[in-house]
């Protein structure tokens, strides 16, 4: 029997394991959305801005480890997509984002909401397509979801002109691809795995950097063994929060220009760097002459063009973090070293960054470390950009994987409500928690609505500072606190909050945060804590740009002094 | 994209629309400039073969080659620099010409074994095959008697020897 091009995406989606469409209606997509309404399993739920659907598919694919799928309709809808995909692409997020398109004969005529998505995504997307006959569309969804799906994962998106949707023919689903201009290793190349276990076999002051490719391959007891059989203490980037359970013995935190002191001490001290699923970003290495002076560089990485791009190594593994970790296990000796892991610990004594200033006054970090001790560790928290950002990396000890949902790469102010919104989607059996920042809020907070009418049990902390604080962070201390376009005139966030039909709290003393907290985690449904917290509190300890990780800046003695535990 | 010397790569496509404009985006994106870059039919029904011609140190040629080859569309890509090849370039060349100067400039043309493909009365078209050198060399020598109009192919290449790059 033949079907309809709307028919055979759909089909297509089901054949791969799809549950969750976030999306958007418009003219180029009225015959699939009719056909939509055939397909109850493929449950589609709307957003309020296509940003927000992509971002929602990418929080999906970050905690369930498989594609998210997002669809806007042509023109606005599809360029409204943009940032969401530019944010999956940064931060290989693996995404399959649907877009309607004009009928054929009307393409290259600048008809009413044509426009060429697929220029516009060509340098944020992993691939992408425009569908041309409806035969094409079953081998295309299969291609994308592989495309999207395997090596570094990142964003495929399909453009689906309306006359196809209609049009007709059998549905046939190969479970074959064939790019032969695809490949992706995954194995590490044995003579290189040898080499690097000889190194970490001769290394006195190992360190392990473990970024988000550990999550992707889903390579946590591989780490642990390797971490544990030769003693070696680990690090993490951003994205590579939960790959290590931070309350290990061998954990110290984050690095970077955000990161604990004693993270960059021992990178910059350390003689062997064992680089696993990270890419050398800027914010994770500060200046790159200057990062990890004494140390040969090991780098696992599923990407060959990652090799040698921002930083020159020793010996490059080009694989799978899993696979690869797991032949490097084999070749690795169980060592000690002892005298190493004191120094780092006497580093964290020396510089410790998990405390807490004591006082009255309502700061954000003891906010953040209440949601931890409050979840009992267990919430997944989703964040937008900027200090709150950066507070909830360092303030929440991050025990177990897909835990710290972040836009990492692009830095996208308004990720964190969306991306709450797919996490949650996707993973209805965890606490999610949507850390804002009062100016990233407010980009994307009409999605309260679609979390009210999805009845998504999200619970919201919208930290705010007054201010797009991370911006007037640097501005007071590289700008002589002139503070230009950083200053914010806030609605009253808690009533915005009830006008969606979602209670809310605004907490304005430290004495009521916890009880703040319990009454959001009690309530059956979202809820919404607006904490009006210090405003010029500052995000410590921090690497001045420009410099090394050696040149860390941290909280200003007078503050230090207040610290308690 | 300035300093280093000049790199040859080499890449088997798929035949398909858009592919050029990936190939060059990418490109731009990496803030590498192609000098000349040509594009046709391989000796694969489906596949086009490019020979872009860039200048980098072998670092930076190393990485874009890297970021070519992930590309889906971009089934095989190498920098054949380093290896024996042969590399050929076509250049059309207008030159002012009449009755005075006209057999000098054929003469010219026979020294470079290239052809006269046009013939009026004010100009005469040459064809010309070869290495940049060669072209770059007539083409100066022509300089002196006005050229009107001006169309090179850029660099075309294939690794000397039975080995085929193709798969
Ligand atoms: C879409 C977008 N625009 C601008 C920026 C630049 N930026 C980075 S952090 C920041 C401030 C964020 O303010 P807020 O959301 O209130 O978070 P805070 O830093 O105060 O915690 C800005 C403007 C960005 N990252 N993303
Ligand atoms: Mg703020």
């Amino acid at each position: 029997m033949k079907k309809t091009g709307a028919q055979i995406l759909c089909e297509s989606l089901i054949e791969e394991g799809v549950e969750i469409i976030f999306g958007f209606p418009g003219g180029a997509l009225l015959p699939l959305y009719d056909t939509l309404l055939l397909y109850p399993q493929l449950r589609h739920i709307l957003v309020r801005h296509e940003q927000g659907a992509a971002h929602a598919a990418d929080g999906y694919a970050r905690v369930k480890h498989k594609a998210g799928v997002c669809l806007a309709t042509s023109g606005p809808g599809a360029t409204n997509l943009v940032t969401g995909i530019a944010n999956a692409y940064m931060d290989s997020s693996p995404m399959v984002a649907i877009t309607g398109q004009v009928a054929r004969p009307f393409i290259g005529k600048d008809a009413f909401q044509e426009i060429d998505i697929t220029g516009i995504t060509l340098p944020v997307t992993k691939h992408n397509y425009v569908i041309t006959r409806v035969e094409e569309i079953a081998r295309v969804v299969k291609e994308a979801f592989y495309i999207a799906q395997t090596g570094r994962p990142g964003p495929v998106l399909i453009d689906l002109p309306r006359d196809v949707q209609e049009e007709k023919t059998e549905f046939i689903y190969s479970g074959k691809v064939d790019l032969r201009g695809y490949k992706t290793v995954f194995r590490g190349h044995p003579s290189q795995v040898k080499k690097a276990g000889k190194l970490i076999n001769g290394a006195v002051r190992p360190l392990i950097i473990a970024g988000q490719g550990v999550v992707i391959s889903q390579a946590y007891s591989e780490l642990e063994e390797l971490a544990e059989k030769t003693q070696t203490a680990v690090v993490t980037t951003l994205l590579g929060i939960g790959s290590f359970p931070e309350n290990h013995a061998l954990s110290f935190g984050m690095l970077g220009m955000h990161g604990t002191a004693y993270a960059n001490m021992a990178v910059q001290n350390a003689d062997l760097i064992i680089a696993i699923g990270m890419r050398f970003d800027d914010r994770a290495t500060a200046d790159t002459k200057g990062f990890a002076p004494q140390a040969r560089i090991i780098h696992i990485d599923i990407d060959p063009a990652e090799i040698d791009k921002n930083v020159s190594v020793d010996v490059p593994i080009v694989g799978d973090a899993r696979q690869v970790l797991q032949s490097l296990n084999k070749e690795v000796n169980e060592m000690k070293h002892e005298e190493w892991l004191e120094q780092i610990i006497q580093w964290r004594q020396e510089h410790p960054a998990t405390n807490i200033r004591e006082g009255d006054e309502l700061l954000p970090q003891y906010v953040i470390r209440q949601i931890y001790e409050i979840t009992g560790g267990e919430a997944v928290i989703v964040t937008g950009v900027g200090q709150h950002q950066m507070w909830s990396a360092q303030h929440f000890f991050y025990d177990r994987p897909d835990s710290f949902i972040s836009s990492g790469g692009l830095g996208t102010m308004g990720f964190e409500l969306p991306a709450a919104i797919g996490a949650k989607a996707g993973r209805p059996d965890r606490t999610v928690w949507c850390v804002a920042g009062d100016g990233g809020f407010q980009m994307t907070m009409q999605e309260m609505a679609t979390v009210v009418q999805d009845k998504l049990d999200i619970k919201i902390a919208v930290i705010n500072n007054g201010s797009l604080g991370m911006v007037r962070q640097w501005q007071e201390l590289f700008y002589e606190r002139r503070y230009s376009g950083t200053q914010l005139w806030n609605p009253d966030f808690v009533k915005i909050a009830e006008a969606y039909g979602i209670p809310g709290i605004r907490v304005g003393r430290k004495d009521e945060v916890i009880s703040a907290i319990q009454e959001a985690m009690y309530y059956p449904g979202a809820f919404l804590l607006e904490f009006v917290v210090e405003p010029e509190e500052n995000v410590y300890p921090m690497v001045p740009p420009g410099l090394t990780l050696s040149k860390v800046m941290e909280l200003p003695e007078a503050a230090q002094s207040k610290m308690g535990g | 994209m300035v300093s280093g010397k000049k790199h040859t790569l080499v890449t088997l496509v798929e035949d398909k629309p858009g592919v050029l404009n990936r190939v060059a985006s990418l490109f731009r994106r990496r803030a590498f400039n192609i000098e000349s870059i040509a594009v046709g039919q391989s000796e694969q029904p489906d596949l086009s073969r490019m020979t872009i011609v860039v200048t980098g140190d072998f670092a930076q040629v190393e990485q874009v080659r890297k970021q070519l080859d992930k590309l889906i569309d971009v089934v095989k890509v190498s920098d054949i620099t380093e290896e024996e090849m042969v590399a050929r370039e076509l250049a059309l060349v207008k030159v002012k010409s009449d009755i005075s100067n006209r057999s000098e400039i054929i003469q010219i043309a026979d020294i470079f074994r290239a052809n006269i493909v046009d013939v009026a009365s004010d100009s005469l078209t040459i064809e010309v095959t070869g290495e940049e050198d060669k072209v770059d060399s007539l083409i100066e020598l022509l300089r002196d008697f006005g050229i009107k109009e001006l169309s090179r192919t850029g660099r075309i290449a294939l690794t000397r020897g039975g080995r085929g790059s193709a798969k």
